[in-house]
């Protein structure tokens, strides 16, 4: 990488990250670091039942127990109102039922809160918890959303009829199902999008302290959104003004998602703080986030795919019965609605697209967004589909990809899904598919890939080439679009920024975006820093507490760069405009005259004519001779509401080889040619790739979620759940094609999430080529050892309609 | 994650741990590196009185020549210094490749082969390698010492020959003969990166003919066993992969979340199969 000329303009540099050290030294300061005086630790007592009627609580044991200050159940907090959904799908009928902070009646999965003990020490809070003596009734459990809608299923919730939440749709259906009926060629599918762990490194936790001498409350979170927790804490739950409520995010360390919402926990430790007046600490152990915090995915869905011999597909129809779990969590039933059927097009002009969509409840923990949220899955069922339809026509899927493609001359491009209640159309921004694609397939020999199979065969080994050409919907807003009379978000999604440059001469950035790992203190000071000529080093980001920081919605749907970003992009705009303004004043010039770049205000065509912006910033500051109405110091604010999302793509290939014998899964070379648009580092770009695709990876062949009829967990610690290790992956070959973003001035479009959403896919795919001898078509993820084993062996056996796991058929 | 509250005695010597032991109650445990028994504790799966550390004595280390040119490892040996020991690596390479990848680096360090054996988890490794060695365990109490061989220590998920107020002092393993090679061959659990099914296969051939094989297999019942079965068929002829396909006879295979007893089953033929090809390669 080569360094611009001008050591100040480092947009587009890959700076080492200024958080690292702090992170990487220890010396971070996270929520579980955070001890204050007198504070106490609370201790959730969760439901070991699925679903269970609470005939009674006895905590009389628990109060005497040493150390214990309190002990709560759900009789003591009625006054509490649940928790608030801040999303409902968009345009339809909802039947909302959100969890209190602790269950006063009933438990509905097996992380349900029922009690909450306080104590001195959290050891003595846990042996408290486990002297707590509830008296349950066991009731039906079903954990399965499938079954939840059938006759004669348990039923949670009294107001949702059939277990369903919502049903919506998307699309076309009449010229979808016309399309459909006269397909030379229809492919369908069964296709489930397993339930995932998100697994930040760090668990989830919060304190809550009240002050009764001002009765103003703090509460730091591991969130990333604070201002939003705020409003819903203050406003929604515990009824109290929301300027009462101080709200933190300290490093937090990372979140996929899991930390957007509202928990329980964190008014309930405000609540506690004001009864006690002593501060609380909660913080989730391992088993616990993996029991109550959300998971994401869980999808069952059907697929139509139709087209004609010649590699044009015609019509996509998909039925999808989304798992919402026990209750909603804060934005759950926009995800597989909003954020996933509208995707559906993907890279693809595919006339016709219809989708249906079934959020269901059930006994298990609630899903809501996780890495990519929604677009993860769509991109799975699109990518998925196209080398569905490849195979039944014979046809190489790269070819199929290339002969549907969005041609780049038909952007900005309506693929009419976008398009919701309101008919405000959305249009993909800009686009060029078929360069990363042939970069990608470049980069993988695929062209020579039979050779590269045979040398595979000489060593035992089945080798299987998988693409997926994803888009991704990143910067998610304009607000007027997501909003309430449209997609059913019940808020905006604008980002803020404020920009003040102190007489020194150094500048601190504040934003309302969180970060979370992101890098945010590198790439807002890189956007700051090179808009005013000021060295990286003499910008300091601050974030992540409602005080002191101007509101924001958060860092979630790789947004905070193409929306927050550009709200910092426009505040060093304003302060650019005033330090003209007050150069031209010092200089006796024509405001009109002036021109800004590197650090310095100066008149047009007489460069030393000027004053750097350390001086301005003392004129600004000490205000002893500004032009006549100007307002002292260098201090701009800027809100950010784009017009349009942003529209990564890019194409991946992973390269599996397949063991004959025993199912096992190597992936030997994975290949990612991303255009995320302009990069404000490539450095945290890449990072934010590869720790996507791990995680995408990590979904086709490790992880799942799973659950026993009963509800109960048994993928409960990371002794069962697999994560990806970097033992298992190769190293990652990425490319890129730069298509910029004409949404925004910087021209970035996101790539915190792309990684995810493109390498799920490309694996899947991958190993159904390197089965394509068995005749095997489709195979549910994870791809485990033993799932591809039997999906061999049930080929061997007989070939066609076997049943893995649901859904691996012979080719019929 | 913070366990019921216990004791914690560490005993200077082995005479006060085996006094410790003498007198014991059922709620006293042994603790031997703890890599197994704190994540058993901290879930509140097992739950101890108190807890006797012996991983420093004096007694429990070292690794030593064995007589017959085998190897004589202490009960508080880490996984670390087996697979640092260039005794070891000339006398018993099994050993090392059988624990090389045991849980991580700390796990390594802190883990013992005598926990490991006395813990006896039923899909851990090492019982599956003693067994292949014909290895045999000192064990001492202050009634005195008694020397147990592997084949018959193991009966049952976590339940060992050892008693309770016996402490596993040494694992003695014998010296291969001229001619012997060894393997240990294993598909591990993606998350806990315990075995599904892992094999240690010693083989001894003479002019290309197997005269002498010994077959230990973890992960596939109840606990790691000889499998007789294979070794049999190997020693009257049979090919490698009709021998292996013995692998879990007279088993009840286990079945869970990662593996269900069909696929487990047929991977313990694959991996015995595995498993006696290389170390007969290995015997030359």
């Amino acid at each position: 990488m080569t360094l611009a000329a001008n050591p100040l303009d480092t947009l587009g540099q890959p700076l080492k990250r200024k958080e690292d050290p702090r992170f990487i030294t220890g010396t971070g300061r996270y929520l579980d670091d955070i001890t204050l005086p007198g504070m106490t630790h609370l201790v959730v007592l969760r439901s070991p039942y699925a679903h269970a009627r609470i005939r009674s609580i006895n905590t009389s044991v628990a109060k005497t127990m040493p150390g214990v200050v309190a002990v709560y159940t759900g009789a003591d907090t009625a006054e509490v109102n649940p928790l608030p959904c801040a999303w409902a799908a968009g345009g339809v009928e909802n039947h909302l039922d959100t969890p209190r902070i602790l269950t006063p009646d009933v438990a509905r999965w097996t992380g349900d809160a029922v009690a909450a003990v306080v104590a001195e020490t959290r050891a003595q809070a846990v042996d408290a918890a486990a002297a707590i003596d509830v008296d349950y009734e066991p009731l039906p459990v079903v954990v399965n959303a499938e079954e939840a809608l059938k006759p004669g299923a348990p039923q949670l919730h009294e107001n949702a009829p059939s277990n369903i939440e919502a049903q919506w749709s998307c699309g076309d259906a009449a010229g979808t199902a016309q399309a459909i009926g006269s397909a030379e060629v229809v492919v369908r599918q069964r296709i489930v999008n397993q339930r995932l762990i998100p697994n930040p490194m760090e668990t989830r936790g919060s304190i809550g302290s009240f002050d009764a001498g001002t009765g103003e409350y703090t509460v730091w979170m591991t969130s990333q959104a604070p201002h939003v927790m705020r409003l819903l804490i203050t406003a929604f739950v515990l009824g109290i003004p929301e300027h009462k409520m101080r709200c933190i995010s300290p490093d937090v360390g990372g979140g996929f998602g899991s930390k957007i919402f509202l928990y329980h926990d964190m008014p309930l430790v405000a609540w506690i703080s004001k009864q006690l007046g002593r501060p609380v600490k909660f913080v989730e152990t391992r088993s616990e986030n993996y029991q109550a915090t959300t998971h994401g995915r869980d999808h069952i869905t059907d697929i139509e795919v139709a087209g004609s011999r010649d590699g044009v597909i015609t019509g996509l129809r998909v039925k999808t019965i989304a798992n919402m779990g026990a209750y909603l969590s804060t934005i759950a039933p926009g995800i597989p609605t909003t954020l996933y059927g509208r995707l559906l097009s993907g890279a693809y002009r595919f006339p016709n697209i219809f989708c249906e969509v079934t959020n269901v409840y059930t006994n298990t923990a609630m899903v809501d967004a996780y890495r990519g949220a929604g677009r993860p899955e769509a991109t799975y069922v699109v990518e998925r589909a196209i080398d569905l339809f490849a195979d039944e026509i014979g046809m190489d899927p790269a070819e199929v990809r290339r002969r549907n493609f969005i041609p780049p001359d038909a952007f900005p491009y309506d693929p009419k899904v976008l398009t919701g209640p309101t008919g405000l159309t959305l249009k993909y921004d800009s686009g060029n598919y078929a360069p990363a694609l042939d970069r990608a397939l470049e980069m993988a020999g695929y062209a020579d890939q039979a050779t590269a199979k045979a040398e595979a065969a000489s060593r035992g080994k089945l080798l299987g080439f998988g693409l997926s050409s994803y888009i991704e919907i990143c910067g998610v807003a304009p607000s007027k679009w997501i909003g309430l009379p449209g997609e059913g978000w019940g808020a905006g999604l604008w980002e803020s920024a404020n920009i003040r440059v102190h007489l020194t001469g150094k500048v601190v950035v504040t934003t309302g975006s969180q970060n979370h790992g992101q890098g945010h203190e590198t790439t807002m000071a890189q956007i700051v820093g090179a808009r005013l000529g000021i060295p990286v080093e003499d910008v300091l980001v601050e974030h992540s507490d409602t005080s002191g920081t101007p509101f924001g919605y958060g860092t979630y749907g790789s947004r905070s760069g193409a929306v927050g970003g550009i709200a910092a992009y426009n505040a060093a705009e304003k302060v650019r405009d005033k330090a003209k303004r007050l150069a031209a004043h010092m200089l006796e010039a024509n405001p009109e005259d002036m021109e800004y770049d590197d650090g310095t205000a100066f008149v047009r065509g007489s460069p030393d004519r000027a004053k750097t912006i350390a001086e301005i910033a003392l004129a600004a500051s000490v205000g002893y001779d500004l032009p006549a109405g100007m307002e002292p110091f260098l201090d701009e604010t800027a809100y950010y509401d784009p017009p349009n999302c942003t529209y990564p793509f890019g194409t991946h290939v992973a390269m599996v080889e397949v063991d004959r014998e025993t199912g096992h899964v190597d992936l030997v070379r994975y290949i990612g040619v991303d255009d995320v648009g302009k990069k404000i580092n490539p450095l945290v770009v890449d990072g934010q790739l590869h720790g996507g695709i791990a995680q995408g990876v990590g979904q086709a062949l490790w992880e799942g979620a799973v659950y026993d009829d009963s509800g109960q967990l048994l993928s409960g610690t990371m002794m069962d759940y697999a994560l990806p290790r970097a033992s298992r992956l190769p190293s990652f070959e990425l490319d890129e094609t730069v298509t910029p973003s004409p949404v925004n001035p910087l021209g970035i479009k996101g790539a915190g999430e792309a990684g995810t959403i493109g390498s799920a896919a490309a694996v899947v795919n991958a190993v159904v080529d390197a089965l394509s001898d068995f005749g095997i078509r489709h195979i549910d993820m994870p791809l485990t050892d033993q799932t591809v084993w039997r999906a061999m062996r049930v080929a061997e056996a007989g070939g066609a309609g076997g049943d893995v796991r649901g859904a691996a058929e012979g080719r019929a | 994650m913070i366990p019921a509250a216990f004791s914690y005695t560490r005993p200077a010597s082995l005479a006060e741990a085996l006094s410790l032991l003498a007198g014991a109650s059922d709620g006293t445990k042994v603790i031997n590196g703890g890599q197994s028994l704190l994540p058993l504790l901290k879930l509140r799966v097992a739950e101890v009185d108190r807890l006797i550390d012996i991983g420093r004595l004096g007694e429990l280390q070292g690794i030593r020549p064995g007589a017959d040119g085998g190897l004589v490892i202490g009960g508080a040996v880490p996984y670390t210094a087996v697979l640092a020991s260039p005794l070891v690596a000339e006398r018993c390479p099994l050993l090392a490749e059988t624990i090389a990848d045991i849980g991580d680096v700390q796990v390594r360090n802190r883990g013992t082969l005598g926990g490991s054996v006395a813990h006896a988890d039923p899909a851990s490794d090492l019982p599956a390698a003693m067994l292949a060695l014909d290895a045999s365990f000192v064990t001492r109490s202050s009634a005195g010492e008694r020397v147990v061989a592997a084949d018959g220590f193991f009966h049952g998920a976590f339940e060992t020959d050892l008693r309770p107020d016996e402490l596993l002092m040494e694992l003695r393993i014998p010296g291969l003969a001229a001619g012997t090679g060894t393997a240990y061959r294993r598909l591990a659990q993606p998350a806990s990166g315990y075995s599904l099914v892992g094999v240690a296969a010693v083989v001894r051939t003479d002019a290309g003919r197997v005269v002498d094989a010994r077959v230990g297999i973890t992960g596939v019942g109840e606990v790691a066993y000889r499998a007789r079965a294979v070794e049999t068929a190997l020693l009257g002829g049979s090919s490698v992969a009709d021998a292996a396909a013995h692998a879990a006879d007279g088993q009840v295979v286990a079945s869970d979340i990662h593996a269900d007893a069909e696929y487990r089953g047929a991977m313990a033929v694959v991996f015995t199969r595995r498993a006696i090809e290389a170390a007969t390669v290995r015997a030359g």
